[in-house]
């Protein structure tokens, strides 16, 4: 565990970019520290591996307090991932990558084993690796990145707004892959971010830093949604908090429906079969049982479905895996209102109405607390 | 008046290439004076600009310094140190060493100032400690200008190193002194081709060291 | 004291003579070096084949040394003033077209198509635009190439004694009085200070948008890369 205990930094021009900050930092998970710019959410990583001294107060790394130890010895001992990776444009990505390894006395060989093991774990193609960094993207340099940092098996992991300088798109399957290491390698993780969606989705605990060093609130995503200290975390959070916090909800619960569907090549006896007392709609399906679109019984030829003339079915959600923001989202993108729920595979596993789904989450508000990792 | 017919009579005089006065023993000397002056110019600015180049601090001193340092007439200070120590070689050095350090120190500085500073950064969170730093990671980078800084000294004194010659010793500066006070305008003429042919190897001599020297990593992101 | 900055007679100047003579050696040359320097380089920026062979010929230039170039010009114009004048242009000219055309290409493009934008035509973007953001570049130039004047004009004296304060030198060797060459030496090196020091006031002068200081955000424009105080 890492423990911030009373920590402050203060500059010889008076500015206080950390006051008196205390946290501490559970093991094998992520801790994302959040906050506007001058918050101090940087200068609190640096001060962990040193970077930058504390000018009061300590901190200590499994009971351990850094400042006694020699400092290379505790930064060797910890991985550290920058914005724009600061990658060795002079050096190969094998070499970049072995870079700690070779530093702490392994043999060539041996390091750059690591480093092509390395390498297909954060997903880059071995083929990358006597090339430059100049001749990659800006997502596959930041994975270069990230296994640099991880090529020595470090127990702690900082990065600081690691993926800030990536396109949405690359940053999102940066995210995605972060969150996949973890669950395979169960790192202690400090993430810095100043986007509050990249926190929520990242965090099992989140710290929301305000301008001025000063920390506002320590908790699980689910429960800064839920639970805002102040108007300035709230304010932070920005809006739709509770419609964000339902990504923590489970889908589970939901009681799908499974008989108003029919497949394409239905009779006409097998469509007044399936249609439903309440049910205005039937959700027609592919031969595989995929989802086509939604019709009113009534208006179904057949043996021979017109497929231009069903309505949208909206977007699927993972039955059973996915939150109930996406069983709400189905529904309200759909013009029927229905939400369609299906299995890994793609195929129908049953259909539910808006106001199941917000019966859904009206009980599972008044239930025990939501899970404290974001479901979809 | 004809600077090819010139050069033509200086190359084709068959005694030009042979004894104590040929065209090879004077550019064996030249090339002894020119890089003796550069290692030792190198061996002074190349520690400090470093130095200062990586910690940050001393800019102003150095700036103030290679100033000072280019002031010195070069000529002057030949004379003025043949009057003092005599003849030898170590009057010669003093002005050329003089004239060199100036731009190996200054762009060494520059060089290593205009390394990216995130990889900096990175090196110094993953515990590599300064020194490494220095020859690991900003010196691979810095490469390419610190080497243009070299040549333009490495020209400088093989240029400058003709005034060897001013003060009794060898070189290709021999013919042009020579030349002068010979009115023999033929050797002074084949004495700058020779001196200006010196300073085109000096640029291909370069130019293959930086292709040696430089990772492709640097080269082709410049 | 006074006694320290006599000078023989055979010189025919006094020292401030001599210090006057010296600096219109050097500076003239330098400023007709500029003068023909600037539209060769503003070829050099709109026609980049042009800039690798000048360069190339420029670099050759540079290597030959002053007294042979003194020394083929005899010729031409005698032992006098002109003879020592032409090569110190000639070199100040090597060193001006890489620092302005370094300086004139360093103004960024963004700013460039803001001024295209604003209907700048060519010539004004390159007076109102260009130049002035590479003032600093070409002071640089500027610098380099009066010192290293300065410093070559002293060379001088080995042609009939046009050397101004190089005189000195052959004086002091021939009457055995080294004052004479600690005068020629020092008085050269503290004009050299003198005029660089009044180039970097006019530097600050014509560049008010420049932060002070040293501490450099990015990479100041290089030095010009052929830069000599003396061949």
């Amino acid at each position: 565990m890492i423990r911030i205990d009373s920590v402050t930094k203060r500059y010889p021009d008076g500015t206080v970019a950390v006051d008196r900050l205390s946290l501490d930092i559970p093991d094998r998970s992520i801790t994302v520290l959040v906050g506007p710019s001058g918050c101090g959410k940087t200068t609190t990583l640096r001060m962990i591996n040193r970077m930058v001294d504390l000018s009061e107060g300590t901190i200590s790394l499994d009971g351990a307090d850094i400042t006694k130890q020699p400092v290379n010895t505790l930064r060797r001992s910890m991985g550290y991932v920058i914005q724009n990776a600061g990658l060795f444009q002079h050096r190969t990505i094998v070499d970049n990558i072995a870079t700690v390894p070779r530093m702490l006395g392994w043999g060539k060989e041996k390091a750059r084993a690591r480093a092509t093991e390395l390498m297909e774990r954060v997903g880059l193609d071995a083929s990358l690796a006597k090339r430059y960094p100049y001749q990659l993207s800006g997502g596959q340099q930041q994975r270069v990145g990230v296994a640099r940092a991880l090529a020595a098996d470090p127990p702690v992991l900082l990065m600081d707004e690691p993926f800030s300088a990536v396109d949405p798109v690359v940053r999102k399957g940066l995210q995605d892959e972060l969150l996949r290491l973890q669950e395979e390698l169960g790192k202690t993780i400090v993430f810095v971010t100043h986007d509050i969606d990249e926190a929520i989705k990242l965090g099992t605990m989140v710290a929301v830093l305000r301008t001025g060093g000063k920390l506002a609130q320590f908790a699980p995503p689910a429960e800064l949604l839920s639970d805002p200290a102040d108007a300035f975390v709230e304010d932070f959070l920005g809006a739709d908090r509770g419609i964000r916090r339902l990504s923590f909800f489970s889908s589970a619960g939901l009681d799908l429906k499974t008989s108003p569907i029919v497949a394409v090549d239905s009779t006409a006896e097998q469509i007044a079969e399936r249609t439903t007392p309440g049910v205005p709609y039937l959700l027609v399906t592919d031969l595989d049982g995929r989802p086509l679109g939604w019709s009113e019984p009534g208006a179904l030829t057949a043996g021979a479905v017109d497929t231009a003339r069903l309505l949208a079915y909206g977007r699927p959600f993972a039955a059973g895996k996915d939150s109930l923001r996406a069983a709400l989202d189905g529904s309200v993108l759909s013009p029927t209102g229905w939400a369609v729920g299906v299995d890994d595979t793609g195929r129908v596993v049953g259909v539910v109405s808006q106001q199941a789904v917000g019966e859904a989450i009206r009980s599972a508000h008044a239930a025990v607390r939501p899970d404290t990792k974001a479901v979809g | 008046m004809n600077v090819l017919h010139y050069i033509n009579l200086f190359f084709s005089d068959n005694t030009h290439w042979h004894g104590y006065d040929g065209i090879p023993t004077r550019l064996r000397e030249h090339v002894q004076y020119s890089l003796i002056a550069l290692a030792v110019a190198a061996a002074i600015g190349l520690p400090i600009g470093l130095l200062t180049g990586h910690t940050g601090r001393g800019g102003n001193t150095l700036s103030l310094i290679a100033t000072a340092a280019r002031a010195l007439p070069s000529f002057g200070l030949l004379v003025l140190m043949f009057v003092l120590i005599g003849f030898g070689l170590v009057p010669v050095m003093i002005p050329l060493v003089v004239l060199a350090v100036p731009p190996i120190l200054v762009t060494t500085y520059e060089a290593m100032r205009s390394v990216d500073p995130s990889p900096v950064d990175a090196a110094r969170g993953m515990g590599m400690n300064e020194t490494n730093i220095l020859f690991q990671v900003e010196l691979p980078v810095a490469l390419p200008l610190i080497l243009s800084g070299l040549r333009s000294a490495a020209i400088q004194i093989v240029s400058t190193a003709t005034i060897a010659a001013y003060v009794s010793l060898g070189g290709l500066g021999r013919y042009i002194i020579d030349g002068l006070y010979q009115r023999n305008y033929e050797k002074v003429v084949g004495g700058a081709t020779l001196v200006a042919g010196m300073a085109l190897v000096t640029l291909a001599l370069f130019w293959g060291i930086a292709r040696l020297a430089v990772s492709p990593g640097v080269r082709r992101s410049n | 004291m006074n006694d320290w900055f006599r000078i023989p007679s055979d010189l025919q100047n006094s020292y401030f003579g001599l210090i006057g003579l010296h600096l219109r050696e050097a500076v003239i040359p330098v400023l007709v070096g500029l003068v023909i320097a600037l539209p060769i380089a503003q070829l050099c920026v709109r026609l980049r084949w042009l800039y690798p062979p000048v360069l190339w010929v420029t670099t050759v230039l540079y290597a030959i040394p002053s007294l042979a170039f003194f020394v083929v010009l005899i010729d031409y114009t005698g032992q006098t003033e002109t003879t020592v004048m032409i090569p110190l242009g000639v070199y100040s000219l090597v060193v001006f077209v890489p620092a302005i055309v370094d300086g004139v290409r360093s103004v960024p493009q963004e700013t460039l198509d803001a001024a295209t934008a604003m209907g700048l035509g060519p010539v004004r973007r390159y007076l109102q635009v260009q130049l002035p953001i590479a003032v600093p570049a070409i002071i640089a130039g500027l610098r380099v190439a009066t010192v290293s004047s300065i410093s070559l004009v002293s060379v001088g004296m080995l042609i009939g004694n046009q050397g101004a304060l190089g005189n000195l030198l052959n004086d002091g060797q021939v009457y055995h009085q080294p004052r004479l060459i600690w005068l020629s030496v020092i008085t050269t090196a503290v004009l050299a200070i003198a005029v660089d020091a009044v180039l970097v006031a006019v530097r600050l002068l014509l560049t008010p948008w420049m932060p002070r200081g040293t501490r450099k955000a990015r990479p100041a424009p290089a030095e010009p890369a052929t830069e000599d105080a003396a061949r």
